[in-house]
């Protein structure tokens, strides 16, 4: 990442001394910095290309990091079709994520797996915050507009406001992506400052779609407005657009964090979302996160995968080490 | 540790790969590795093996033949019996067998990944991810050049006999990039790997045998530099390519001297990593472990030294600091490490004795704090800041895992800095800006140069250093002719064109000359040409001209040492002609092809005064000479580089770059049209000539400057200087700062300039005592000309928003 007129720009320190849980205030809106951002596609790719091939992890530490992969699930349903029945399912999956036998057998029964979070529309969150009773797994609510963000405002700063007031934990909202295609980073930061204020004590992950923003660069800029802005996390995708999370949009994200981080003293959390389907994904995931940013970011609070169908193969993963043998679908609950 | 723990602490364990299948094969083979020779499997002659072990763990490996001269004259008689039927097959019949060597590579691609990093201890990741599928791409792209050889070099033909010694930093991979253009191009091998690190080269020459290679083709010959030096003086074999050290390339350079053996050198490098401040700074990060923590260092075009432009200095070797603490060291079969083992126990002293000579000379050391192994030969990623163009760190190859760091102020200074060394193999330079980027990319003197990227390769494109870091090109179109000839080479005559010595004609002279009577004309005073100058000799001194039957006509400088000197100066002095359009340097030429034939009358008397030639003849040889003068200028701006396309997501731009200052010792027989046909494609391509005439054509050439001086040539394109041709030969030939060297004379004199060249590894072109013949087309014409003029710098372009 280019920052040409080194870091003195940004010299606005955020105020964390009162804060219980440090969480990011964000900084003053600074374009000449976010005009510094230059990211080479062909270089991230490289780097990218080897995440999985320079680091590995097998047998038992497969086992430990694919149960860790678990706890950053953000299982969700997001379907124009979610019916109440269907979310109370998805929350019992999100409690009960692997066979007990499964985790007896890997010793693992007293780590109280769960997924990170339950991921629903706005519709959907009194029917899980409910089904969730009396267990710490968070709801996460999509949010704005989600998923194109084509809508007033006021509407958006009502529905972030309606979802705290119904038990959203995390608010996952979309930036409009047509203002960074025409340049206008100073909306977007204004935008994402008000969502930021209207989630109050929620969490605000904020989601680039980054499918939409065509280069890289603009990944990379969209990333800093939003963490200038206060985001908690950086988010890829809504999963709606053609191309969801990659490895090197990823890199490019989680490098800004690091660079935020080496700033701020603030860690930002990062969500890749759509399109990771299988444990091998996951954990090379897992590793961009361990190699870029430090094993501190292998945690719920900072990292979270979006995805429906990733639990599934992470379950016949674990069934397979315990026995040796390939598993099936249909041997594992559904959501 | 329990998976609870691990949940904890998120390790990520080891993951060795499996050495069974290697292990089988090394049982196999009973640990023991033999010559491959005309198709068998052969024990020294001597009896003798040396031990060869695996650097990570010191266990093993195998038992080698210690080859010596018996075992190659067996090779060579049977490469020798082999060459003719290889090449007659056709290039189908080869592109078949080069396709089935590709294939079968691929068939047993993590055999040869594992027994790689067994034997070399580089991380098996590299081994499977990038030299093993480099080798199978490496032979299939070949396969095509064997198939399209008859179109598309259909004025050439095979050497013959090759000697190929490789290093052991990329043993399987060396071995592609020698045999695959070598059989391509109908020639037959013998192969020496590098003594501690044969078992690929054995699987490759077992393959050989499984795909029924015709015997003799490639032969396999094992063995220290007793082997090596036994191949390099063998009188059948017809080339010699070698990489590795350049003590040891400018050794091979001296021993061939003179044989009339081809030869390429792929030597060292202390390549530049240019940082520029508006780079992408993370991906520059991941671009130096990609530049000098691939294969623990050991690379020859390694970017070994970064140059960091000053303002970002600071936050790039933070951020590089924090890199390198999270490099693995390990075992080169684990899937989880970075860097394997240096490949045995005295590189890893030499590396820590050059740390030495940096921390004494006041460099700061940084290492990674990652523990390293105990056992084997492990080395940790090292950084050293502190450390200036005058630091011996900075200048010396060190061929480790060793980052040097220096900063510079603007580009230009970092062009400067980039190019204050011997050596010019490789050079990467970083930065968002494309104007920025080509702009450096031609002025670094480097062969291959990478922009925004590092140590990519591929077959397509040729690889191989300025300066040096030795000459002829690997890959590519390019890398092909180093293993072909024009057909017409080998008709050359070595007969001694009649010619009278200055001796013999000063005695006829002395006899003669008080018979004839002389016109009496002013006298006039012929001097060398410097820097666009009309100079006398240093030294004060003239020589005699005499004409063809030996009457004494005129004097020219007795030029010298300090004329080549100033010649010298003279040429650098010049550089603009490099750097001007092609375009630009071709209206000169025509211009000089203008003002000849304007005076063609003149230069033909003179011709016919020194040669005793008819008015028709040297009518002739004038417009012959003006007809060239039109070609070089034609091609100038037509002897286009090519744009390679290499498998990646990248443009490389094979440019063709003028090879610098180019000393001519002119041809004696053909004078005027020696001098027009060496002179003039040697600066159409942007060259600085140091020209020295025969004896018979001194005063021709001392006319001929009048001609350069009305045409717009600029002064120190071409410096002409007259005087004993053995004495300038040898001057030019040891002068540092020639770029290269082209020689007609006699074989002794070949010998001598290949043999002082060798010092700093000029581009050396000699005729070996044989006659060319300068009014043939088909030779002159050739194209040979304009492809000595150049040297072909690959720069590679990746793309993508």
């Amino acid at each position: 990442m280019t920052v040409r007129q080194k870091d003195k720009k940004l010299s606005a320190r955020p105020d964390k001394t009162n804060k219980i849980d440090n969480r990011n205030q964000g900084m003053p809106f600074d374009l000449a910095f976010i005009n510094t951002l230059n990211i080479n596609r062909s270089a991230v790719e490289r780097r990218a290309a080897t995440i999985g091939t320079r680091r590995t992890v097998k047998k038992e530490h497969q086992a430990a990091w694919l149960l860790k992969a678990i706890t950053f699930i953000d299982l969700t349903t997001l379907a124009g079709d979610d019916t109440p029945g269907k979310v109370r399912r998805l929350c019992q999956k999100a409690k009960h994520p692997v066979r007990k036998d499964i985790l007896a057998a890997l010793d693992a029964t007293e780590l109280n797996i769960t997924t990170g979070a339950v991921c629903v529309y706005h519709n959907m969150i009194n029917t899980a915050v409910a089904a969730l009773k009396g267990c710490n797994i968070p709801v996460a609510a999509v949010s704005t507009g989600f998923p194109a963000g084509q809508s007033l405002q006021s509407i958006k700063l009502a529905e972030i406001k309606a979802s705290v007031a119904d038990g959203a934990k995390e608010i996952d909202i979309v930036i409009s992506r047509e203002k960074v295609l025409i340049g206008d980073w100073q909306s977007i930061y204004d935008e994402v400052k008000a969502f930021r204020n209207a989630c109050g004590e929620a969490h605000i992950k904020t989601i680039l779609a980054t499918g939409e923003l065509s280069t890289l660069t603009n990944v990379a800029k969209a990333s800093w407005v939003c963490m200038m802005a206060g985001a908690d996390f950086i988010k890829t995708s809504t999963g709606k657009e053609p191309v969801n999370a990659t490895l090197p949009v990823s890199l490019v994200m989680v490098r800004a964090i690091r660079e935020y981080y080496q700033l701020t003293n603030i860690k930002i959390g990062y969500k890749p979302a759509g399109g990771i389907q299988t444990a091998k994904q996951a954990i090379e995931y897992m590793i961009l996160m361990k190699e870029e940013l430090g094993v501190e970011w292998l945690d719920p609070h900072l990292f979270r995968f979006g995805a429906s169908s990733l639990l599934g193969d992470i379950e016949r993963q674990l069934e397979h080490y315990v026995t040796g043998s390939y598993s099936a679908n249909h041997r594992h609950a559904i959501s | 540790m329990t998976i609870k723990e691990i949940f904890t602490t998120m390790e990520y364990g080891k993951a060795p790969e499996s050495s069974a299948v290697a292990q089988q094969w090394l049982a196999d083979q009973q640990h023991t590795f033999n010559h491959y020779i005309n198709g068998q499997w052969q024990a020294p002659k001597s009896k003798q093996y040396f031990e060869s072990t695996n650097p990570a763990n010191l266990e093993k490996i195998a038992k080698v033949a210690d080859g010596e001269t018996d075992d190659v004259n067996q090779a060579a008689i049977a490469a020798k019996a082999a060459q003719q039927q290889w090449f007659a097959i056709g290039g189908h019949a080869r592109a078949k067998y080069l396709y089935a060597l590709a294939r079968q590579i691929q068939k047993h691609a993590r055999l040869f990944s594992v027994l790689e990093s067994l034997d070399n201890g580089k991380p098996i990741r590299e081994s499977r991810d990038i030299d093993i599928p480099l080798v199978a791409r490496h032979f299939y792209h070949h396969a095509g050049w064997a198939q399209v050889m008859e179109t598309e070099f259909s004025n050439f033909e095979p050497l013959g006999v090759v000697g190929q010694i490789i290093p052991w930093n990329f043993p399987l991979l060396m071995l592609a990039w020698k045999v695959a253009p070598a059989l391509a191009m109908g020639n037959t091998v013998i192969l020496k790997p590098a003594e501690f690190t044969c078992a690929t080269a054995v699987l490759f020459a077992q393959i050989c045998d499984e795909i029924q290679l015709p015997k003799g083709v490639f032969n396999l010959i094992l063995g220290d530099a007793k082997a090596g030096q036994a191949i390099v003086e063998h009188q059948d074999i017809a080339k010699i390519a070698f990489t590795g050290s350049t003590d040891v390339g400018r050794l091979i350079r001296k021993t061939t001297a003179g044989t009339g053996k081809k030869l390429s050198l792929e030597l060292g490098g202390k390549s530049a990593f240019i940082v520029f401040d508006d780079a992408d700074i993370d991906s520059v990060v991941e671009g130096i472990v990609d530049a000098i923590w691939f294969n623990q260092g050991q690379v020859c075009c390694a970017g070994s030294r970064l140059l960091v432009q000053e303002s970002i200095s600071e936050k790039l070797i933070s951020k590089l600091k924090a890199r390198m603490d999270k490099l693995i060291v390990g075992n080169s079969l684990d899937k989880c490490i970075d860097m394997g083992a240096v490949v045995d126990q005295s590189q890893l002293e030499t590396i820590k004795s050059m740390i030495e000579v940096g921390l004494a000379e006041g460099a700061i050391l940084y290492q990674s704090k990652n523990n390293i192994p105990q056992d084997g030969c492990f080395y940790p990623p090292t950084l050293l800041t502190g450390v200036e163009p005058a630091s011996t760190v900075a200048q010396q190859e060190i061929f480790g895992p060793v980052l040097v760091a220096m900063t510079f102020r603007t580009h230009s200074e970092a062009v400067q800095i980039a190019n204050n060394s011997r050596y010019g193999l490789a050079a990467s330079i970083w930065s968002e800006n494309i104007n920025l980027a080509l702009d450096v990319a031609p002025k670094v003197k480097a062969g291959v140069v990478w922009i925004n990227c590092t140590n990519m390769f591929d077959a397509a494109a040729g690889f191989g250093g300025y300066r040096e870091s030795g000459f002829g090109r690997e890959g590519g179109k390019e890398g092909l002719y180093e293993y072909i000839q024009e057909s017409w080479y080998k008709q050359l005559s070595v007969e001694k064109p009649k010619e009278l010595s200055a001796k013999n004609k000063a005695d006829i002279n002395a006899n003669t000359v008080k018979n004839i009577s002389i016109e009496f004309k002013i006298d006039r005073t012929a001097k060398l040409y410097i820097g666009g100058k009309q100079t006398r000799p240093d030294n004060g001194y003239s020589l005699p001209v005499f004409d063809h039957i030996g009457v004494h006509i005129a004097e020219v400088p007795d030029g010298s040492r300090k004329d080549i000197r100033n010649a010298v100066e003279a040429a650098n002095k010049a550089s603009a002609w490099t750097a001007t359009s092609a375009h630009n340097r071709a209206q000169v030429l025509y211009f000089i092809a203008e003002n000849l034939e304007a005076r063609a009358s003149e230069f033909a008397k003179r011709i016919c005064q020194l040669t005793g030639q008819t008015k028709a003849q040297a009518n002739v040889e004038i417009d012959l000479a003006i007809s060239r003068i039109f070609s070089s200028a034609a091609w100038a701006d037509k002897f286009d580089g090519q744009i390679h396309s290499p498998p990646q997501r990248v443009v490389t731009l094979a440019m063709k770059e003028a090879v610098g200052n180019i000393a001519i010792v002119a041809p004696e027989e053909a004078g005027f049209l020696g001098m027009i046909s060496t002179i003039m494609p040697a600066i159409a391509m942007g060259n600085r000539v140091i020209f020295v005439p025969s004896s018979q054509s001194a005063l021709l050439a001392t006319d001929f400057y009048q001609i350069l001086n009305t045409s717009d040539l600029p002064g120190g394109v071409i410096n002409i200087i007259t005087g004993d041709r053995d004495v300038l030969t040898d001057t030019l030939a040891k002068h540092y700062d020639i770029d290269g060297f082209w020689y007609w004379g006699t074989a002794e004199g070949s010998k001598q300039v290949e043999f002082e060249s060798a010092a700093t590894m000029k581009r050396t072109w000699v005729n070996d005592g044989k006659n060319y013949d300068w009014f043939s087309s088909e030779q002159i014409d050739s194209g040979i000309f304009l492809r000595k003029a150049v040297e072909i710098k690959n720069i590679w372009v990746p793309y993508g928003a």
